[in-house]
């Protein structure tokens, strides 16, 4: 093979073999890596996946928070208005968490319909609800 | 009338940013040397306009005047001076018109400092970049007009700054990032100036190196600005969330770090060309995509001010005409610029072609990681979210990747080398980073596997560039001389490596040795975290200019030698009632000690704290600070001097002549 060519197909091999170790890497990471947003009437239903990371958004139900004496275990009930989940999280609760707020949280369902979360998100200033759950709202609000 | 005037300088900015694009433009195809020269006063006019209406905002903010309706949502007459000051570009519309000013900014610079460029080239590139104004100033005045009044209902005060904005970080990180991210248009306008006129040359790549070098500096120190923010002011102490408003900064800047290296290699060996314009065409696309991503409100964080549809169809609309047009341009003309493959097989610039794959594909893995949830939600196909493991396992690999390559990039001759001379000092240093990285993690807390693998990975590239300095030395006595006569550019590659290395020692050392712990805590309570014993003495009301709050205090011992005490808050701001968490910090060269409150819990005066021990974390920012230096010092390489001097005399010449 010419010299020139030989050059220019060990470059294009190159390229080529890093592209997909770059696609490899993708695929591997999005493995498990990509969370799907479940309204909380979708988890009533059934319709959510057990023991699998998911996240879980609406409003904080009025009067239902519950703080451990000892600990920092914490539960409180999430909302869309169409169905309602108990959640369980320990740990500390962001700025703008509070009760009748949005929230979104990240964790797993276990066997009884308690989410655990490993992660809880509110909105960050008072002017702004999370899109997932504004969407989710809305949708309820249609069903009923 | 201060907002009026505000917003007539704005309008006269888009008719002389108008003139701009068109009149040099047209003069270069027609050869009509008045009208190419126009463009420096016009140049020069924009940049004045638009001055003057930034400087009447911040008048308007200065003095409290709530008719505006971007003063009235975002300061409050509480507000300290200096946060009215950042409060201009802590909203939508201010923000907006920063990002004018500082492109006006780069273009008076362009047209100040490259006056020496042929005429045609100096009257393209400015045309090109008075286009990008056209754009910018036409979203501003269309779609988010910062002048907009309240009236006739005037409110007495304001609704005051988000807390999140109030802190001396804002005031500089905007400004910087700003200064990165719109400075790659001017690296955008040669690309395109030099497809029109199809000369592509290793010229072409000094006058733009310089630009592109200066951009991309802004935008490291920008985004290392961002990450120090976060990690002081969210109160969760981490320094990078993989958040999608931080990738649309770090896409532009992977791009821009493989534009870098590519320029460095179209100049020193005439090759790359049509990669490098397609680089510098990718880096400013990006950064439009970050801007149209932030700006339309498609993705949620706290940069997102406000969403609005109009808005994200204007930028959309934009960003497809600019990498639409340049695609094809590039299409069109890029054959007519083609370069065949000079060098051998073991040379630099097949070191260097590596590293711009890697951050070609690492810019990508992000692009898609980014853009995944949208296009799911597009497709109908539900709400996800793309977290940070995703990009940790597809970036940190790439990452390290790069630096077998970073480790003999140095030493490595251009055009070809021999792999005889070469082998010597690879063995030394590939010996030395392998007894580093066994033996340095004893330093810490003992062996383990990834901390020793990233000790492993900086030796490797320090003692390349230190060899690199052996071998320079080579014949020589003393160290002095040769030290001098390396040029500024090599310097700046030198500290911009040695950052690099600093951040990978420091991001995995922090990543695994780390020690955090969220307790409940009451008065007198103590909790002891990687040697250190935190005690809490309760927390006790304070009241600021424009806020109150609870202040807790923390004292750290060693061994019951006290190390630090600590004060963080928790703020309730009086306009806004938003609550804000102050963390405080013990900040030291090898650890952090980071303390934030919760909230009270409970009736015996106990609060939720969360405690960490952060390792090394401040290495990640004075690594990110060398990097961003390097890119500065390459500017005063004399070789971009030479050139300005030389058109400074030639008047002069001339006229002897």
């Amino acid at each position: 093979m010419h010299p020139k060519r030989k050059k220019r197909l060990i470059v294009v091999l190159a390229v080529v073999v890093l592209s997909s170790a770059g696609v490899g890497l993708v695929s591997y990471g999005l493995r498990g890596n990509i969370n799907l947003f479940y309204p909380p009437a979708d988890v009533v239903a059934g319709k959510a996946p057990v023991g699998q990371s998911i996240r879980l958004g609406g409003m904080v139900v009025e009067g239902s928070i519950q703080r451990s004496d000892t600990s920092l275990d914490v539960r409180f009930e999430v909302t869309d208005y169409a169905g309602t989940v108990p959640v369980k999280y320990s740990g500390i609760l962001p700025d703008l968490f509070d009760e009748g707020q949005g929230v979104v949280a990240a964790g797993q369902l276990d066997g009884e319909g308690v989410f655990l979360a490993h992660e809880v998100l509110a909105k960050h200033d008072e002017n702004y609800m999370p899109p997932e759950v504004a969407e989710a709202l809305e949708a309820a609000g249609k069903k009923q | 009338m201060i907002a009026e005037y505000g917003l007539f300088a704005l309008i006269m900015a888009l008719i002389t940013a108008c003139g701009l694009t068109a009149i040099p433009m047209w003069a270069s195809f027609a050869g009509n040397g008045a009208g190419m020269n126009a463009a420096r006063p016009l140049a020069a006019a924009n940049f004045t306009f638009v001055a003057i209406s930034f400087a009447l905002l911040t008048t308007a903010f200065l003095q409290d005047d709530f008719s505006l309706v971007v003063v009235a949502n975002n300061s409050n007459s509480l507000l300290p001076a200096f946060y009215k000051f950042s409060a201009v570009w802590g909203n939508h519309e201010g923000s907006m018109l920063l990002w004018i000013l500082v492109l006006c900014a780069w273009t008076f610079a362009v047209a100040l400092f490259s006056a020496d460029l042929p005429q045609i080239m100096y009257a393209r590139v400015l045309s090109v970049m008075g286009a990008i104004g056209v754009g910018f100033i036409g979203f501003s005045l269309f779609t988010s007009n910062p002048f907009a009044r309240n009236l006739p209902d005037v409110p007495l005060d304001g609704k005051d700054l988000n807390p999140l904005l109030q802190d001396p970080g804002l005031i500089i990180h905007p400004p910087v990032l700003y200064m990165g991210y719109v400075g790659f248009s001017v690296a955008f306008a040669f690309a395109i100036a030099a497809l029109l006129g199809g000369r592509l040359d290793a010229a072409w790549a000094r006058w733009s190196r310089p630009w592109t070098n200066a951009a991309w500096a802004f935008l490291t120190l920008g985004i290392m600005l961002g990450s120090w923010w976060a990690y002081y002011e969210l109160g969760w102490g981490g320094w990078w969330f993989w958040d999608p408003v931080e990738n649309a900064s770090f896409m532009p800047w992977l791009a821009g770090t493989a534009l870098v290296h590519s320029l460095a290699v179209t100049e020193k060996r005439g090759v790359f060309k049509s990669w490098t314009v397609l680089l510098a065409i990718a880096s400013f696309s990006l950064s439009l995509l970050g801007t149209f991503l932030v700006r339309s409100g498609v993705l949620t964080s706290v940069h997102a001010f406000a969403a609005d549809p109009e808005r994200g169809m204007y930028i959309l609309v934009f960003l497809l005409v600019v990498v639409g047009g340049s695609l094809v341009l590039y299409a069109l003309r890029a054959p007519a610029v083609n370069s065949g493959i000079r060098n051998a097989w073991l040379s630099r610039e097949t070191l260097l072609l590596f590293n711009n794959v890697v951050f070609l594909v690492a810019t990508l893995t992000v692009l898609f990681g980014t853009l995944f949830p949208l296009l799911m939600d597009a497709l109908g196909q539900g709400k996800y979210s793309v977290g940070p493991p995703y990009f940790n396992a597809v970036f940190v690999p790439l990452m390290a990747l790069l630096v077998p390559v970073m480790g003999i990039g140095p030493f490595t001759r251009w055009r070809e080398d021999r792999a005889k001379r070469w082998m010597h000092p690879a063995w030394v240093s590939a010996v030395s980073a392998l007894i580093a990285g066994a033996l340095l993690p004893f330093l810490g807390q003992g062996f383990n596997v990834w901390v020793a693998l990233s000790v492993l990975l900086a030796v490797w590239i320090i003692a390349g560039l230190w060899t690199d300095l052996r071998l320079k030395k080579a014949g020589s006595h003393a160290w002095w001389p040769v030290l001098r006569r390396q040029s500024a550019s090599y310097w700046g590659m030198m500290f911009a490596h040695l950052g690099f290395a600093m951040c990978i020692i420091s991001v995995t050392v922090v990543t695994q040795w780390n020690v955090e712990k969220d307790l409940r805590m009451s008065p007198g309570q103590t909790a002891d975290l990687a040697g250190y014993r935190f005690e809490f003495h309760g927390a006790s009301a304070i009241t600021g200019p424009n806020f109150r709050g609870d202040e807790g205090v923390v004292t750290v011992t060693v061994d019951g030698r006290r190390v630090a005490e600590l004060r963080p808050q928790k703020r309730q701001y009086v306009a806004s009632g938003q609550i804000m968490t102050e963390a405080a910090i013990d900040a030291g060269f090898t650890r952090d000690l980071y303390v934030a409150m919760g909230e009270a819990l409970g009736q015996d005066g106990a609060w939720s704290v969360r405690l960490h021990y952060k390792p090394l974390v401040r290495w990640m920012w004075i690594g990110a600070t060398l990097i961003g230096f390097g890119g500065f010092i390459t500017l005063l390489d004399r070789r971009y001097r030479r050139v300005s001097v030389a058109a400074r005399q030639s008047p002069e010449e001339l006229a002897h002549a």
